[in-house]
């Protein structure tokens, strides 16, 4: 490629870029403290290996989860905010029809689907990027609903109560974790995406 | 904006050092990332700095469950067919451990802000009125239970010995060694009682003979049972978990 020919175009915004990776360190810190706060009691036949929890026991563990929450809920509000204020999500995720994210996964499976484009979004990484936004909401009420089963009782009760929140909880994070694997997995594929996500720019054709 | 432009002319100048400064910028990333996950959880945990960090945290998030604390937000109560059947033992011993507390000989202690300082003997706390409740005991592991607890209103109590109810807390001393304090606005909620009944029996040693705070706003651990002694202060108290690092407002 000539240098003539290619010049840098700002594709991701830096409070997206902000967001994205303080969100990074909020999931990770909730995820694997959480995994320990679950082997405590756990909802099923198993537990997680501690050497990926955080926190080293219970008490730390709730430390941590209980630390990062504020990470995690001041930094997607702010995230939230401005993809509502400034169009963004309108722009970058909508519209989302179902049958181009069902046609554009198939295309995935075959390893036809292409990203040459990174300031567009296929119709697979919309549907994936707002399932994420989904979780993370649907884990921040579940939360508050295992968190203060009293005092919001009112969010509990739509939760499905104290224990209706807990399988909840867990089954949001499966997912999200699911697509958040998938989604390394295809920053992998699409190794350029990666510091593109840190600088905000890419190369594109003059 | 200096920034920016400087990049961009610095991209129109030279291609190739950009990309080279990328390649260096992406390759420290992915190595700090990796020492990051090379850390294991507990040696993260026990480094001072992060501790200091989760303690201060822990301490804001205290504050915050005062302020969130509703004093006339009930926690919910169940039918007596709601109730788990066994209900589960827990303490910070195994069940072979469990206290026995001589009933005869038993005198509850006060001491701290407390006008009448008189020890209370177990016919004498059974003769003041009791209340009932059909409540969720929710444990910091996650787990819950539905029990009923019968006794005395614990702001009735408190009147009664001339407690300074302005003071910051009430904390507990147990036979068991154990030992917690709860905020003052939790002590006078109309839920939290002075226990000396479980399913309609006389509390069995397992869950707390002679006598268990029962405060459904707050986790399990924050419901002392055998309790011995108690004292109304302004200085925190902290307690037995309380002290390795649990939340101390513990409130659901």
């Amino acid at each position: 490629m000539e240098p003539t020919q290619t010049h840098w175009v700002e594709i991701h915004p830096l409070i997206v870029r902000v967001t994205h990776w303080v969100n990074a360190l909020a999931i990770l810190i909730m995820v694997t403290s959480g995994w320990r706060i679950y082997n405590a009691s756990p909802l099923f036949r198993f537990r997680f290996p501690n050497e990926i929890t955080l926190g080293g026991w219970l008490a730390g563990a709730l430390q941590w989860h209980f630390a990062a929450m504020w990470l995690l809920v001041l930094n997607g509000l702010v995230y939230v905010t401005y993809g509502i204020v400034s169009g963004h999500f309108r722009r970058k995720l909508l519209p989302l029809w179902p049958r181009a994210v069902l046609h554009d996964v198939l295309e995935a499976f075959r390893g036809k689907l292409v990203h040459d484009d990174l300031s567009r979004y296929n119709a697979a990484q919309r549907a994936a990027y707002l399932a994420i936004i989904f979780c993370l909401i649907v884990l921040v009420f579940t939360g508050l609903a295992i968190w203060k089963p009293v005092q919001f009782q009112e969010v509990a009760a739509i939760m499905g109560g104290y224990e209706g929140a807990r399988f909840l909880h867990f089954g949001a994070m499966a997912l999200m974790v699911f697509i958040v694997l998938v989604h390394i997995l295809m920053v992998i594929l699409v190794p350029r995406s990666f510091p593109t996500m840190i600088t905000g720019r890419t190369r594109r054709a003059s | 904006m200096k920034k920016r432009s400087m990049e961009t002319s610095l991209a129109a100048q030279s291609p190739a050092l950009i990309r080279s400064i990328e390649r260096r910028l992406f390759l420290k990333r992915s190595l700090s990332l990796g020492a990051l996950a090379l850390l294991s959880g507990c040696e993260l945990t026990d480094d001072e700095g992060v501790q200091k960090m989760l303690t201060g945290m822990s301490r804001w998030n205290d504050r915050v469950q005062g302020w969130i604390f509703n004093p006339h937000k009930l926690a919910p109560e169940y039918p007596e067919s709601a109730i788990t059947k066994p209900f589960p033992f827990n303490a910070y011993y195994s069940e072979e451990e469990i206290t026995e507390v001589d009933g005869k000989s038993y005198r509850l202690e006060l001491s701290g802000l407390i006008r009448d300082k008189k020890p209370w003997t177990l016919p004498e706390l059974y003769a003041l009125p009791q209340t009932s409740q059909i409540t969720r005991h929710i444990c910091v592991e996650g787990w819950s239970a539905i029990g009923k607890w019968s006794g005395v209103r614990f702001s009735d109590f408190l009147a009664r010995i001339g407690a300074d109810t302005t003071a910051k807390y009430v904390g507990f001393e147990c036979a068991d060694d154990y030992s917690t304090s709860i905020d003052m606005a939790t002590a006078l909620h109309p839920q939290t009682l002075l226990t000396f009944r479980f399913a309609d029996q006389i509390l069995p040693p397992k869950y707390g003979f002679p006598m268990k705070l029962r405060i459904p706003t707050k986790l399990g651990f924050k419901n002392p049972k055998h309790i011995t002694a108690m004292y109304v202060t302004n200085e925190y108290p902290g307690g037995y978990w309380e002290d390795q690092g649990y939340n101390w407002f513990s409130g659901s």
